[in-house]
């Protein structure tokens, strides 16, 4: 039987946009292609398993090996740090890692920074980097109502085109560091799949 | 296999193999004590692999750990003489934050040192150790070996920090975020552009050697990295040998060769080591030194077929029987497998066939 190469997809639209890159480096799997809820397709004839997961939790099962290869935003590669190789830009799903305040908002450098955030790793590096003090909220959802309520005074989350934020009376003081899905593989399988990988590899830069 | 070892875990027989093979080539054990004074690892903390320590206050008032590593504790204890070189292995339990499990672990970890006036064969030794290490404890492996002077020549006068940046991108493999880092730093486009191509070159010395001399020339490094795979190859590890430059150490503590062993089946490197001269200096001695350690608890995780049974055969019995009849009706039994003796079956277990023993008579149920 032919060696299967496992790859993680993210779930959601930037996960049938990357799938659709796969197909055209040479790896394609009809049956994902048909609209069902199953997560894991096959094409055996190709030596290729794909599987929906979580967008967060593809470095997960590519770094403890359950998938050879995935696509995971750079967000979540600099908040987890998974040990795994990151081969390749995709250039898709691009945003940007900000810092954003309700509009008009006057930084006291001598008081703590209230900061409100899913990405506290980020932040407290960002931060540490401008040895400013702060104090991190770790919220998981909802994070732009934190200063409207006197929660935090600042938030640091993901800003695609800015539309929530200016709904929410918000707007962007800083960029941290610009996100796009990135192409990963667990450096395991890296050394037992290198041929397949390459030629993802190969493909996809191409 | 024999049958002992059969019995035995995966992390058992790698012990028991390795312990072997390191007597073979005349290493000595080294048995030391699980508390090392902390001061130890603070002075040296960049060469622990995580940062948390378990610590306690001795009846002296002195600042103790359990220990999270062994060759510091060696290399404390190394003698420091010309023209003596030290070769031991260890055996160890070592305390320390699991990447995985982000909490701490008692670790078995086994590996070896050869330290003081070391050569390039006590370098090849340990490197054809580790491989056969790998061949030993592992049906498919790959040994990864890179030489950090190629590295290490490149990067030349540029500050730690900037150093760190561009290892931890080559450690990624990440050719796009160094390009971006070195931009950021303002480091040459020619120097950016053979540090690319550094982290895509990937693969057996005999592709990768012509390829990294046509890239960087022949300096001292390539031909370190070269005589050391062709004697190798030679010694039959050329199909588990690959040349690959993202070992690195951001530590600073390596020089020379390092490398890392991988298992099919387990997510991570189950070896590591290199050359360590400059950690030798730190801590005050003249000599050199090379070594590994096999993350034991990693081996675990390859795949094995799972047991069909928990037991090859249950023998019931009823209280009051004879004893010697009994006793010798499951020896008999025990030279199919294992044999359990109940009065019951017992619920949740498994087994493969079920006898009673009934007047002396073993039958079927």
């Amino acid at each position: 039987m032919k060696e299967m190469l496992n790859i993680a997809l993210p779930k959601g639209r930037l996960g049938e946009k990357v799938y659709a890159m796969f197909k055209a480096a040479g790896f394609p799997c009809p049956s994902i292609e048909e609209q069902n809820r199953k997560l894991i397709f096959e094409n055996e004839e190709v030596g290729v398993r794909y599987f929906w997961v979580k967008p967060s939790d593809v470095a997960i099962y590519v770094e403890r090996g359950a998938a050879d290869v995935g696509v995971a935003g750079k967000d979540i590669l600099l908040e987890y740090r998974p040990r795994v190789y990151e081969l390749l830009d995709l250039d898709v799903g691009k945003c940007r890692m900000a810092v954003a305040a309700p509009k008009g908002f006057r930084d006291d450098p001598t008081r703590t920074l209230r900061v409100a955030t899913k990405f506290s790793r980020i932040a407290r590096d960002h931060y540490a980097g401008q040895g400013r003090d702060i104090d991190i909220i770790h919220l998981n959802g909802s994070i732009e109502i934190a200063p409207i309520l006197g929660l935090s005074d600042v938030i640091v989350d993901i800003v695609e085109t800015g539309t929530t934020l200016k709904e929410n009376d918000l707007e962007v003081i800083e960029t941290i560091v610009p996100i796009s899905a990135r192409l990963i593989a667990n450096t395991s399988s890296f050394k037992f799949k290198n041929e397949a990988i390459e030629k993802l590899l190969t493909q996809m830069e191409g | 296999m024999s049958a002992f070892n059969c019995t035995l875990r995966r992390e058992e027989q790698a012990v028991f193999a390795l312990r072997g093979l390191y007597e073979e080539y005349g290493y000595a054990p080294y048995k030391m004590s699980k508390f090392e004074e902390y001061d130890l690892y603070v002075r040296n903390k960049e060469f622990l692999i995580s940062d948390g320590v378990i610590t306690f206050t001795d009846t002296d008032g002195k600042l103790m750990a359990l220990k999270p590593d062994v060759t510091l504790s060696i290399i404390k204890n190394s003698r420091d003489e010309a023209g003596c070189v030290q070769k031991v292995y260890y055996n160890e339990n070592v305390y320390r934050v699991s990447e995985d499990a982000h909490c701490f672990k008692e670790i078995l970890q086994t590996g070896l040192e050869c330290m003081g006036d070391i050569d390039a064969a006590c370098v090849y030794e340990v490197v054809l150790l580790a491989a056969e290490s790998l061949r030993r404890v592992a049906p498919k492996a790959v040994l990864d070996l890179s030489h950090l002077g190629v590295i290490d020549g490149l990067l030349e006068g540029l500050s730690a920090d900037v150093r760190g940046a561009i290892c931890r991108c080559i450690g990624e493999k990440n050719a796009h975020e160094l390009k971006a880092v070195c931009a950021a730093y303002g480091i040459a486009a020619d120097v950016t552009d053979t540090l690319q191509r550094l982290v895509s070159l990937y693969g057996a010395p005999t592709k990768v050697i012509p390829a990294l001399k046509a890239l960087v020339g022949d300096t001292e490094a390539v031909a370190t990295l070269e005589t050391l795979t062709a004697a190798l190859v030679a010694g039959g590890y050329g199909d588990m040998l690959r040349i690959d430059f993202s070992v690195v150490d951001e530590g600073r503590y390596y020089n020379g060769i390092v490398f890392r062993g991988f298992a099919e089946g387990v997510p991570d490197s189950v070896l590591s080591g290199g050359q360590y001269d400059r950690l030798m200096r730190q801590m005050g001695r003249r000599g050199g030194a090379v070594g590994f350690a096999v993350y034991l608890d990693r081996l675990g995780r390859m795949p094995e077929a799972a047991k069909e049974y928990d037991v090859d055969t249950l023998l019931l019995y009823d209280e009051g029987c004879d004893l010697t009849a009994l006793y010798a009706a499951a020896d008999g039994l025990r030279k199919e497998g294992s044999v359990m003796l109940q009065k019951e079956i017992p619920a949740k277990l498994t087994y493969r066939q079920v006898y009673r023993f009934v007047n002396g008579e073993v039958t079927p149920v």
